[in-house]
């Protein structure tokens, strides 16, 4: 079977890349493993989120910005060229997020975080705002906040989406502009043929000029063959779910977002545990209490579900998009923030490698730079 | 819908459904009293908003959900009567406080 | 507050009251947690209070064996905590519960699951509405509070319960409307083929269900055979069935209580959240968990007995928990292995003789094709409302999984976790894509296996009671 590119990874980021390059009317093929594979995309809490990002690498400011400018158009796209019958509502919202501060020195400090981060990345606008309890009361007059909450940052560009319905809409998406998604097709074999490269799956030859991985923490292997070296790692976050309730929480906020359905998402944890995605009490427990110290009337809510899904973790933590020296056409793209980069990457990370080039201002994520010692 | 036998000689029980004094006996569940109701219902399922009862009696099925002394979402089908329980039909989604 | 038990058994029903019964003589150090207010479980609910009234005689034999086990159970000297929620499982083995709004957690260091089964789900147009209940519900009804439908009552199904529940509801004055009878003419001959032996090994197995047909005839019930479809239909609640017969012809009757049942499946919740290895059970159409001779699963030190491990009946519960019961026992350091093999030989043979009619119960009580694939406008989610249409329309998507159709639709994600549509769900994809359930699998399951509150989780303490 042949296509312009093959993308290897249905999740939010392969999704993404193929729904834009779909859009572009490149033939794509997706290919996609298993019902139970690893997929942080079925994990995700679902914030397009900005205020605080990149705090020691400038440019993934930049770059979530970017993204976060471009999701209102995206998402109007991806639902609106839809036809009726098909239509995946996203839940899409941008309203502005917050950050809960504990204490006047946390306030003070996340005030010059923001601060310093708004400065590196020679921001011209007011991105964020930093908001006194009684602004919080104002805001939100159906939250009882917990004694020791002491304001939060609130981030103009930050917004939330609902990470599966994008998910579908993109997959949608790919098959309305005629490509074609393949799942249980694991991929078993990967070289560079005479013209672009030959890909199997489920014992069928894919060929195609290009090839985009990204297949979550499948991807290191899969770059390995490319001649890349993309280290990547599993981290556990894991999430609680409430039953639905009446809407009571207006704006997301960094570990507790109420959703279009009526559920809570509360969040999350960061654990370094290997493959395993077990939930467990231990965790479940604290993220309760962490929901308690800034409601504590969410202690009547019920916790119906608690899930655990494995982040695509790389050495800093930042993204990373490569095309590879050795075999030029193989390009990969690897992140744990899917969700807000997904306008960016069905935009103008899909025109880069459909144009087989990738910009210069991307190469703060060439994974160039895990090779060079840190100084001190 | 359903009905107590003659013979049942439990000792009384009285609680409250929607402000409405009801008799029951002790050692039965909530959902059992609701089913003898002229509404049967325990809820208003949280999707389109329609009358859900007491399906499975066993806990498994979640329909028989009320609120049950001001606590949203209980398996009326798990929880005993008492004397003096207030229960109110869960109408949707319940208030989040 | 954590404490550590040798044995945790969770579920006090035929299998978990005789497994704690074998573990106390042999000087274990047991806990026994159940979600009903009184042991029993569902097969013997309510039978300390009923057994000896007048009722309880009607409701039969088989109930007021349930009398005895009872007793020996609580004179056993095990710990009983009814009315607790366990709401996790770890691998440990670890037990997270809730009881009166107290969480807490027990360390055991074997646990048996005794979570028996439920019926399954019977999925089909109206099912939501008041006034559907399941035979199970109704019969629970009758043993725990005493009481019956006001009203002459349809009841639609397959297997023995409905017959059992149709001559109990008479005994005690009720009506039937008619009863539909669900058994697909193809099972019916296949079964047959299996009576002859069936009588043979298990008599009183067999005659039980000709009596009651019996009693029902005799009664003067309108019984209808091979009913292939059924539609409950009203506004509020149900006001009327519409059934098809075997002709192909549609018969539709005022109705305003309505009673299902398709046969019973296991609980694998539990085990399915440990990431225990699970068998696909072709003769009874369901997942169980892969056992051992001894009812141990593919986790080390944890159990499984009674219905859970595979639809026996309560005969074979109470068997099963006692040969795990023993194995534990051998397991810390109570018996030798010889000792226990020998002890558990008495119990074996008696649990073969027990199964012995299930071959046959099994190929006449399987489910029809519209239980497993319902029409495209029936709720397959009831929590979350999601049709089977909405379902088959994600095949397009590139043939998905149930955790993908999860994800996507929603459905499995409400209060029930997946209870009611998991095989719903897995059979529409199954057909659908030409695969096979087993090959599909079923939802993950994920904790919570009950909800709880995040008050209740926070306020979990995990140290030590010792400490």
């Amino acid at each position: 079977m042949h296509a312009d590119i093959i993308v290897i990874g249905a999740g939010t980021v392969g999704a993404a890349i193929a729904y834009g390059l779909a859009r572009r009317q490149r033939t794509v093929v997706v290919l996609d493993g298993g019902d139970t594979d690893f997929r942080a995309a079925g994990a995700n809490f679902g914030l397009v989120w900005v205020q605080g990002k990149g705090p020691d690498l400038p440019p993934y400011q930049t770059l979530s910005r970017t993204s976060a400018d471009l999701w209102p158009e995206f998402a109007r796209e991806l639902t609106g060229e839809a036809p009726v019958e098909a239509k995946v509502a996203l839940e899409y919202e941008k309203r502005g997020g917050f950050a809960f501060c504990f204490g006047e020195a946390e306030f003070e400090k996340r005030r010059a975080m923001l601060t310093k981060l708004h400065v590196d990345c020679g921001s011209n606008d007011d991105d964020f705002d930093m908001m006194e309890r009684a602004e919080l009361e104002r805001l939100m007059p159906g939250v009882v906040f917990g004694p020791d909450v002491t304001g939060a940052s609130f981030g103009r560009h930050d917004g939330h989406v609902n990470p599966l319905r994008l998910l579908r809409a993109l997959h949608a998406g790919i098959l309305r502009h005629g490509g074609t998604l393949l799942r249980d097709h694991a991929v078993t074999g990967i070289r560079s043929a005479a013209f672009g490269f030959e890909v199997e799956a489920a014992g069928t030859i894919f060929d195609a000029d290009r090839l985009v991985l990204a297949a979550g923490l499948g991807t290191a292997a899969l770059a390995a063959r490319m001649g890349m070296h993309v280290p990547v790692r599993p981290q556990r976050g894991q999430i609680l779910v409430t039953e639905r309730v009446a809407p009571f929480f207006p704006y997301p906020a960094n570990g507790i977002r109420q959703t279009r359905d009526g559920t809570v998402l509360l969040g999350t944890s960061n654990e370094e545990v290997g493959f395993d995605t077990s939930a467990t009490a231990t965790i479940g427990t604290k993220i309760a209490r962490g929901a308690l110290h800034v409601s504590p009337a969410l202690a009547r809510l019920r916790i119906v579900r608690q899930w655990a899904g494995l982040r695509v973790m790389t050495p800093d933590s930042y993204p990373i998009y490569i095309q590879s020296n050795e075999f030029p056409g193989a390009f990969v793209a690897v992140c744990h923030s899917g969700v807000t980069l997904a306008a960016f990457h069905a935009t103008v990370l899909a025109e880069a490698i459909a144009a087989g080039m990738l910009p210069a201002w991307l190469s703060p994520f060439h994974p160039g730079r895990f090779d060079v010692p840190k100084a001190a | 819908m359903f009905r107590k036998l003659p013979d049942s000689t439990m000792k009384a029980v009285t609680l409250s459904i929607d402000g409405v004094r009801v008799e029951c006996a002790q050692g039965e569940t909530v959902a059992a009293v609701l089913l003898r109701q002229q509404e049967c219902w325990a809820r208003l399922s949280t999707v389109s908003q329609a009358p859900r009862a007491p399906y499975c009696m066993m806990g498994v099925c979640f329909d028989c959900l009320a609120i049950v002394d001001g606590v949203a979402s209980v398996q009326t089908c798990l929880t005993a009567v008492r004397d003096g329980m207030i229960i109110e039909r869960q109408r949707g989604r319940p208030e989040a406080a | 507050m954590s404490r550590n038990v040798d044995l945790l058994i969770i579920g006090a029903g035929p299998a978990g009251m005789s497994a704690a019964v074998t573990a106390r003589r042999h000087g274990l150090d047991v806990l026994v947690v159940d979600e009903q207010p009184a042991p029993g479980g569902q097969i013997w609910r309510n039978v300390e209070t009923m057994a000896a009234t007048a009722r309880g005689r009607l409701l039969g034999a088989a109930y007021a064996e349930g009398a005895g086990a009872v007793t020996r159970f609580r004179a056993s000297g095990a710990a009983y905590e009814p009315g607790t929620q366990v709401w996790q499982v770890e691998p440990g083995p670890r037990a997270y519960m809730t009881r009166q709004g107290a969480t807490s957690l027990v360390e055991a260091r074997c646990l048996l699951l005794a979570t028996g089964a439920q019926e399954r789900p019977v999925p089909f147009e109206g099912w939501t509405l008041p006034g559907v209940l399941t035979v199970g519900a109704a019969q629970i009804l009758l043993k725990s509070s005493g009481q019956i439908p006001d009203v002459p009552v349809w009841i639609a199904g397959n297997g023995p319960l409905p017959l059992l529940y149709a001559t109990q509801l008479l005994k005690v004055g009720g009506r039937i409307a008619g009863f539909l009878d669900t058994t697909p003419p193809d099972r019916r001959r296949a079964a047959s083929r299996m009576f002859p032996g069936a009588v043979l090994g298990a008599p009183g197995d067999i005659a039980k269900g000709l009596v009651w047909m019996a009693t029902l005839r005799r009664a003067g019930v309108k019984i209808v055979r091979g009913v292939t479809d059924i539609e409950a239909i009203g506004g509020q609640a149900i006001e009327r069935i519409r059934y098809r017969i075997a002709s192909g012809d549609d018969v539709t009757v005022p109705a305003q209580t309505l009673l299902v049942h398709e046969g019973i499946v296991p609980t694998i919740h539990p085990t399915l959240a440990l990431g225990c290895a699970h068998r696909w059970d072709a003769a009874q159409i369901c997942f169980a968990p892969q056992l051992d001779e001894w009812g141990e699963t593919s986790q080390q030190d944890i159990f499984v007995a009674g219905d859970g491990a595979g639809i026996g009946g309560a005969t074979a519960a109470g068997l099963r928990g006692e040969i795990v019961a023993i194995r534990i026992a051998a397991r810390l350091g109570r018996l030798s292995e010889g000792q226990a093999a020998a002890s558990a030989r008495p119990a074996r043979g008696k649990l073969r003789r027990a199964l012995i009619s299930r071959p046959f119960l099994d190929a006449l009580c399987g489910p029809r094709h519209a239980v497993l694939v319902p029409n495209d406008r029936t709720l397959a989610c009831r929590c979350e409302e999601v049709t089977v249409s909405e379902i088959r329309a994600q095949v397009a998507y590139g043939r998905p999984g149930p955790n993908q159709v999860k994800a996507f639709t929603r459905a499995g994600m409400g209060p029930c976790q997946g209870r009611q549509c998991a095989y719903t769900v897995a059979s529409i994809l199954a057909e659908a894509e030409g695969r096979a359930v087993p090959d599909l699998g079923l939802y993950r399951a994920r904790p919570p296996f009950k909800p709880l509150t995040i008050g209740e989780l926070a306020a979990l303490d995990e140290t030590s009671e010792a400490a």
